[in-house]
């Protein structure tokens, strides 16, 4: 006798016009539906296929470093890319300063209801291409959903697991005095395409954010054997915020030259205009080097043999000062401080 | 940049540099006050202390719109938004500006208030349109340069028959507070005249200070090289014993300043008799309020807030910074309690405070 049970039919998710409702951050099954259709659909590799809760991984030898990086960004959409690659992007680059080499990338969603599907699409799919890329596939990852009115869209965390490189030692308090301060391109370009996208300001050439992944680049650099005391991607609070952190923790000073610090033209006329210091706004793909004197210019070549590092210079040096000032030589030739960010940064009157 | 690296250039400071420091005279010293905020901050930000020698100095003025604000005008904007539940609106630093209680209007805000940070007039109008059931309060500061767009924005809101937009009028007059600064005990030699307010009002105001207080201005553009234009042409001034109104900042300021701003302004305001001013004191016909005409538009009148003074914390020494009678690390607090991130007085919240420029820019100078 024939079987009456009919099979499960599940209507595919409407991946155009449907939206993020409560269901799909219930457990159930159309919360499985989400993650297979979209999720592990886009992400695809061997180990989120295995299903389980967790991602079993290869043996990995060498240290292990692990950070993690929660993406809120608005808008989500911007010129040069969009919350799911920078979510990609940015946890890969904090692995890879620390001088690891980036393995694996988890991925956890807070989706708000009622939430373009079509959007999430596109949001997934960046961070799927920007994974593969990068060559760090999403091993596990975790989707909640809130009510409406309780998220901004999507919040996005990721974390990435990396092993140490043989013999490589970077940290925050290694940098000493006479060492050389590099910087790999132009500063502000993130955080000016966001700012000035929310602003509603309009440029003749449009400022696009730098999000990029750094590991490849890091690895040309410690490559070359220079020695290096400390990466750092300069996020938030921008260049001069990154520089007080290293002052700070080596208990050093540092000195800069403003003329060899790059600052694109629109990005420059966007800070102008709203009263801001390029120094303290945001980037997602450019970095700072410090390394021992006599050895940046090997590093400067393999900076700028790379695509990433084309601008990259010399931007200082650190110095022996128990105040821990950083401190500029202005374009002008005078001299001053290079303070934290003191609270936001707020445009100035006039 | 076109038009903004042209007055940052390196080369032609150094030549600026060497003239002032050829031209000024070993056994005089010239003490020199810029009086806006906008000045303060080139010369801290781009360190021109540095290029000038040491019997030039430089006395940091009050024309810092939110560092002449006083705390009980603060006051009355938080007891506005948090007492009669408006939207209330402004301009960026104010937010940080300390009040009564450990308030300000930032902090108001995290308690629950409705403040909101603006770019433009424009901004506070449109928040009123898309909220008609919400009463929106626009507290309007600064000096001459601001003035104009507030006056545009209450007509505006007449025109359209706004209702639920208003003003907190806190506009203040440049002239009238410069008279205070000449009338007290400070050493001047001379004025770095403002750059943006005389775009708007003009250099014909500045000369009764060359005529009647023999105190020669310069006024200058907000950019490096304009400031150290504007020093080199004070200090030939004080050589030749001369004192007059002169203009470096022509690209943008002539005699008359824009006549169509003034009108409107005056359309729309009228001399306030008094202003209390921190640092200064209470200032005769120094701000401004709205006309009879405009009442309606006039938050003071419309939800009954009275100013109430409120004294300065007793160690801060901003009345005697904004005053030029000292300068910032003269002060007990500066740089221990009071730092830009915790500002007990107003001279530490705009970058354009001298307090804040000085520890911000140039505190490497006393480690020494």
């Amino acid at each position: 006798m024939m079987s009456t049970v009919k099979p499960n039919y599940t209507r595919a998710l409407d991946l155009k016009n449907g939206r993020v409702d409560m269901s799909q951050g219930s457990g159930g099954r159309a919360m499985a539906q989400l993650i297979g259709e979209l999720f592990a659909a886009a992400f695809d590799n061997e180990f989120l296929a295995q299903g389980n809760d967790g991602a079993t991984l290869p043996h990995a030898s060498g240290r292990l470093v692990m950070a993690t990086d929660s993406h809120v960004v608005s808008p989500l959409f911007f010129a040069g890319g969009d919350i799911g690659c920078l979510s990609v992007h940015g946890t890969i680059n904090d692995v890879a300063v620390m001088g690891a080499q980036p393995l694996y990338l988890s991925a956890g969603f807070i989706l708000e209801e009622g939430f373009p599907l079509a959007d999430l699409k596109r949001i997934v799919e960046s961070m799927a291409q920007a994974a593969r890329e990068a060559g760090v596939p999403i091993v596990t990852g975790d989707t909640k959903v809130v009510e409406q009115g309780k998220g901004d869209g999507v919040f996005i965390t990721t974390t990435g697991v990396g092993v140490m490189r043989e013999g490589v030692q970077l940290s925050g308090d290694l940098a000493q005095p006479g060492d050389r301060i590099l910087l790999s391109g132009s500063i502000g370009d993130h955080g000016m395409a966001i700012l000035s996208q929310r602003e509603g300001l309009s440029f003749s050439a449009p400022i696009v954010s730098d999000t990029a992944a750094l590991h490849d680049l890091i690895e040309a650099m410690l490559d070359t054997g220079a020695q290096l005391r400390v990466l750092r991607d300069p996020t938030r609070g921008g260049l001069a915020t990154t520089l007080n952190e290293i002052a700070k923790q080596s208990g050093v000073g540092m000195m800069l030259q403003e003329s060899a610090i790059k600052v694109n033209q629109p990005v420059e006329a966007a800070c102008e205009f709203l009263g801001l210091d390029p120094l303290y706004v945001a980037n997602e793909g450019k970095l700072i080097a410090i390394c021992a004197p006599g050895d940046e210019d090997k590093l400067l070549a393999a900076m700028r043999a790379h695509p990433l590092g084309r601008e990259a210079s010399v931007i200082g040096e650190v110095l022996n000062d128990r105040h821990g000032f950083v401190q500029m030589t202005t374009r002008l030739g005078g001299r001053r401080v290079v303070d934290w960010l003191a609270g936001e940064q707020l445009p100035r009157i006039c | 940049m076109k038009y903004i690296d042209e007055f940052r250039d390196g080369e032609l400071a150094k030549n600026i540099a060497a003239n002032i420091a050829r031209e000024a005279q070993p056994g005089r010293s010239y003490r020199l006050m810029e009086f806006c905020g906008g000045h303060t901050h080139a010369i801290s930000r781009y360190g021109i202390a540095d290029l000038l020698p040491p019997n030039v100095r430089m006395i940091h003025g009050p024309g810092c719109p939110v560092c002449v604000l006083p705390i009980g005008r603060v006051d009355q904007a938080i007891r506005l938004a948090r007492e009669h539940n408006v939207i209330l609106c402004t301009y960026a630093d104010t937010v940080r500006v300390p009040a009564s209680d450990h308030l300000s209007l930032m902090r108001a805000k995290a308690n629950g208030a409705d403040v909101r940070m603006i770019y433009s007039t424009q901004d506070a109008l449109k928040i009123a349109r898309d909220n008609p059931g919400r009463e929106v309060v626009f507290l309007a500061i600064g000096f001459e340069t601001t003035t104009p767009p507030t006056a545009v924005a209450v007509k505006q809101a007449e025109a359209a028959g706004l209702k639920n937009f208003s003003i907190l009028c806190d506009h203040v007059l440049t002239p009238a507070a410069m008279h205070a600064i000449l009338a007290g005990d400070v050493e001047i030699d001379g004025f770095v005249g403002p750059a943006h307010v005389s775009t708007v009002i003009g250099s014909k105001p500045y000369e009764p200070f060359a005529d009647d207080y023999h105190k020669p201005v310069v006024i200058a553009g907000f950019e490096p090289l304009d400031v150290m234009q504007a020093i080199l042409m004070l200090v030939r001034q004080i050589n030749d014993g001369r004192a007059a109104v002169e203009n470096e900042f022509t690209r943008a300021v002539t005699r008359e300043g824009n006549l169509k701003a003034q009108e409107l302004v005056a359309e729309v305001f009228e001399l306030r008799d008094s202003f209390e001013w921190r640092g200064l004191g209470s200032v005769p016909h120094s701000a401004l309020k709205l006309r009879d005409r405009f009442a309606a538009f006039d938050a003071e009148q419309k939800f009954k807030v009275d100013y109430i003074a409120v004294p300065d914390n007793k160690a801060c020494e901003c009345a005697a910074i904004l005053r030029g009678q000292k300068r910032p690390q003269e002060c007990k607090i500066f740089g221990t309690v009071c730092t830009p991130d915790n500002p007990i007085g107003s001279c530490m919240v705009s970058s354009e405070g001298a307090c804040a420029a000085h520890y911000s820019y140039g505190r490497f100078r006393e480690a020494a």
